[in-house]
């Protein structure tokens, strides 16, 4: 069915689909409608699973990777200084193998407080050893939570999806909301290991010795990298059912491109209209849009990537003291590339503000145009966002 | 008390420091509590004892979860269970006192707030004695520690009140001198829902610097000294005292242990002074919650929402 909905009202949609037992979280914004919606389901019994009102996001996150130890699906959703506070049980809850899904809302990290997008909360976890999605709209966001669970639970490995503040979570746009027998259908309640059978008791999270310790990492890392092909297959098994799949990157008009412009999330939208404009001038620019940022599609990016002479990489985020992190990520995943593609990194969007089509044509023809690529960011201000490169 | 090993759930072969009290109050929880249990051990010698990968002493399916979490870790695996129509396993969380009177106290108060279903026995060595004896607030007054070497300038918290204060169903100190006593306790808290508190005070051989074959009188010495009396409280509401103490100086349960060596007679004193209005305040609460409260048993009753 066909509903005009924000963001965080279409996760919230996707969970109850999904059909979770136990749900714990806290409030904070902009991520308090994901648990109001969830809490009025809950009151009415549409939800169907436990709702736990925690006390803080620590213990939404103890109480969610505790009972997915008993093979019970579970959900969390959070944001920014929340996400820091857990950050704790994040490495708990990967390291024991769990399957719990969370919804991240990104918003600016204090000191100083703000209430808008910005990447660097969820970018700051991930060391953590979760997957991380980063959705460009309402209606992917839907969808990536559906798949998550998917992902989570044949992997043993816990999985975030990314919305942006305001532009996703409380901006309204006609969202497919499927039908809850084709969810089931698609998605069959989970086959995880229960770990506390009373007939064969265990001790689970002994403390263990450095090579043990080693050992366990190791195993951890094959499945992150075993990660890629599933959320892979998963998306395209959810394209054949739903309609829609959104890969691992995306590339538009990439092939022969002079200049490729890489973008996450909702800086992505509007970068397409900005490079059709372009193209439409005769520029031969394409853009990457990456959604998938652990594991990290090292191929999949080199694949469209490795070929370019230049490329772009326009962010809302950053890692003090270097750069946009995505850039980083990007320039260490082409070391490799035959061509060695010029890279540029531009900073626009930090802190929420706004990032419009002007602003990524500025990017583009600066790019495309630049003689010198420099090892810092460049921060895309205001004057650009007004007037675009030719004013 | 019967000692048949083949009926306990901690068994032979742990790791703690010999003559610990811990062990002892795990192995009588684990006996009453029986083989439909699951438990959560945080960081603690709680966790060392449990054992080292692969290897355990615990007869149940187990835990190790993070130290600050014991709380909604057990409340997350107890609501888990019940939406897969297991009822009738006990969740059990054993954390020490750092782990509840301080890093885990928000927690704690969380899942007591929302009555989660679970017992939790704080196994109270009065400090932080994984990490090799630092204060906490649980330590007494000029207490030494690694952490206060000149003595403890602060009062052990009082846990007992906090817990009451979330009129939780069931809230009771225990000792391991008492094994009857606290056996009953925990058969108790057994037939209860929502959260049940056990206040286990577990003398710690090391920490305490007392002899290894010590603990067992430490700990009947700390209750008959009225330094830690036994009684439980029903829905936070209505005390009973337990067990009619001796009333015998705190000096003779003080001078056992190497952590006091250093206490002046003033300080002794003060101790001594500090115990009578202790007792005295929780005899007089007994008495009031009696008249006020007669029903209360344990029932759950919530006085505000549920
Ligand atoms: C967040 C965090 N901080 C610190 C530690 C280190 N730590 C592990 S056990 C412990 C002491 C535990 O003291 P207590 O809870 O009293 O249990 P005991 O060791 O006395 O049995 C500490 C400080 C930790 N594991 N996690
Ligand atoms: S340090 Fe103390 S509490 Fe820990 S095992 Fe040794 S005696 Fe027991
Ligand atoms: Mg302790």
């Amino acid at each position: 069915m066909r509903k005009f909905i924000t963001g965080n009202h279409a996760v919230a949609e996707a969970v109850k689909l999904c059909r979770p037992d136990v749900v714990a979280a806290y409030p904070i914004t902009p991520q308090t409608p994901i648990y109001e919606q969830l809490s009025d389901w809950d009151s009415t019994g549409e939800l169907g699973g436990t709702m736990v009102k925690v006390e803080s996001e620590h213990s939404a996150m103890a109480t969610c990777l505790s009972a997915s130890l008993t093979g019970v699906r579970t959900f969390t959703a959070t944001s920014s200084q929340g996400l820091a506070f857990m950050h704790e049980m994040l490495h708990f809850a990967a390291g024991a193998r769990t399957a719990v899904v969370m919804a991240v809302v990104n918003r600016s990290l204090a000191a100083p407080y703000g209430f808008w997008s910005d990447q660097t909360d969820s970018l700051s976890q991930r060391d953590t050893g979760w997957l991380q999605l980063y959705c460009e709209n309402n209606q992917e966001s839907l969808d990536t939570t559906i798949q998550a669970f998917k992902i989570a639970e044949e992997l043993m490995l816990p999985v975030m999806v990314m919305l942006e503040a305001n532009f996703i979570s409380h901006f309204m746009e006609p969202t497919e909301v499927p039908e809850p027998a084709q969810v089931d259908e698609w998605l069959q309640p989970p086959k995880l290991p229960r770990r506390f059978d009373l007939a064969n008791p265990g001790f689970s999270n002994g403390v263990v010795t450095a090579k043990q310790y080693r050992d366990f990492r190791r195993l951890s890392s094959d499945a992150m990298e075993h990660a890629l092909s599933v959320v892979e297959r998963v998306d395209k098994d959810f394209g054949r059912t739903f309609g829609r799949s959104y890969g691992l990157v995306e590339a538009v008009d990439c092939e022969g491109a002079e200049l490729i412009l890489v973008t996450t999330a909702t800086i992505t939208s509007t970068a397409r209209v900005a490079l059709a404009n372009l193209r439409s001038r005769g520029m031969k620019v394409g853009l990457c849009k990456l959604r998938l940022f652990r594991p990290f599609p090292v191929a999949a990016l080199r694949s469209v990537l490795d070929n370019a002479p230049r490329v772009a990489v326009l962010e809302r985020n950053i890692s003090l003291g270097r750069e946009g992190i995505f850039c980083s990520e990007i320039k260490a995943a082409l070391v490799n590339s035959p061509g060695h593609p010029k890279i540029q990194g531009y900073l626009a969007g930090i802190g929420g503000t706004d990032v419009n089509q002007h602003s990524i044509e500025w990017v583009l023809q600066d790019a495309f145009s630049r003689e010198v690529f420099m090892d810092q960011p460049i921060w895309v201000d205001d004057a650009a966002a007004e007037g675009g490169y030719n004013a | 008390m019967r000692s048949d090993i083949s009926q306990d759930v901690l068994r032979a072969g742990h790791a703690a420091c010999p003559g610990c009290a811990y062990p002892m109050g795990m192995r009588m929880v684990l006996k009453t509590l029986g083989l439909r249990t699951v438990v959560v051990v945080v960081p603690s010698c709680a966790a060392i004892i449990a054992g080292p990968f692969p290897n355990t002493s615990l007869g149940v399916p187990s835990f190790h979860s993070a130290f600050e979490i014991a709380a909604p870790t057990a409340a997350g695996i107890s609501a888990a269970l019940k939406r897969q129509g297991v009822d009738d396993v006990t969740v059990l969380a054993f954390a020490g006192d750092g782990g509840t009177f301080d890093i885990g106290l928000q927690a704690l108060s969380g899942a007591a707030d929302r009555n989660e279903d679970f017992i939790y026995v704080c196994l109270d060595n009065e400090g932080y004695m994984n990490t090799g004896v630092q204060v906490s607030s649980s330590t007494p007054q000029y207490s030494w520690t690694g952490t206060t070497p000149s003595g403890n300038t602060r009062h052990k918290k009082q846990i007992m009140e906090i817990m009451a204060a979330h009129r939780i169903p069931y809230a009771a100190t225990a000792s391991i001198a008492f094994p009857e006593d606290l056996m009953a306790k925990v058969e108790k808290a057994k037939g209860m829902r929502g959260t049940r508190f056990i206040h286990l005070l577990a003398p710690c051989v090391t920490g305490w610097k007392i002899a290894p074959d010590e603990a067992p009188l430490v700990s009947r010495l700390s209750v008959e000294s009225n330094v830690f009396p036994l009684y439980e409280i029903f829905d936070g509401l209505r005390y009973e005292i337990n067990h009619q103490p001796k009333r015998i100086p705190v000096e003779r349960y003080l001078v056992l242990q190497g952590r006091f060596s250093h206490i002046s007679a003033e300080q002794t004193e003060a101790i001594q002074t500090e115990t009578d209005r202790a007792w005295a305040e929780l005899c007089s609460r007994e008495m009031r919650s009696r008249q006020l409260y007669e029903g209360s048993k344990g029932t759950a009753a919530r006085v505000s929402g549920d």
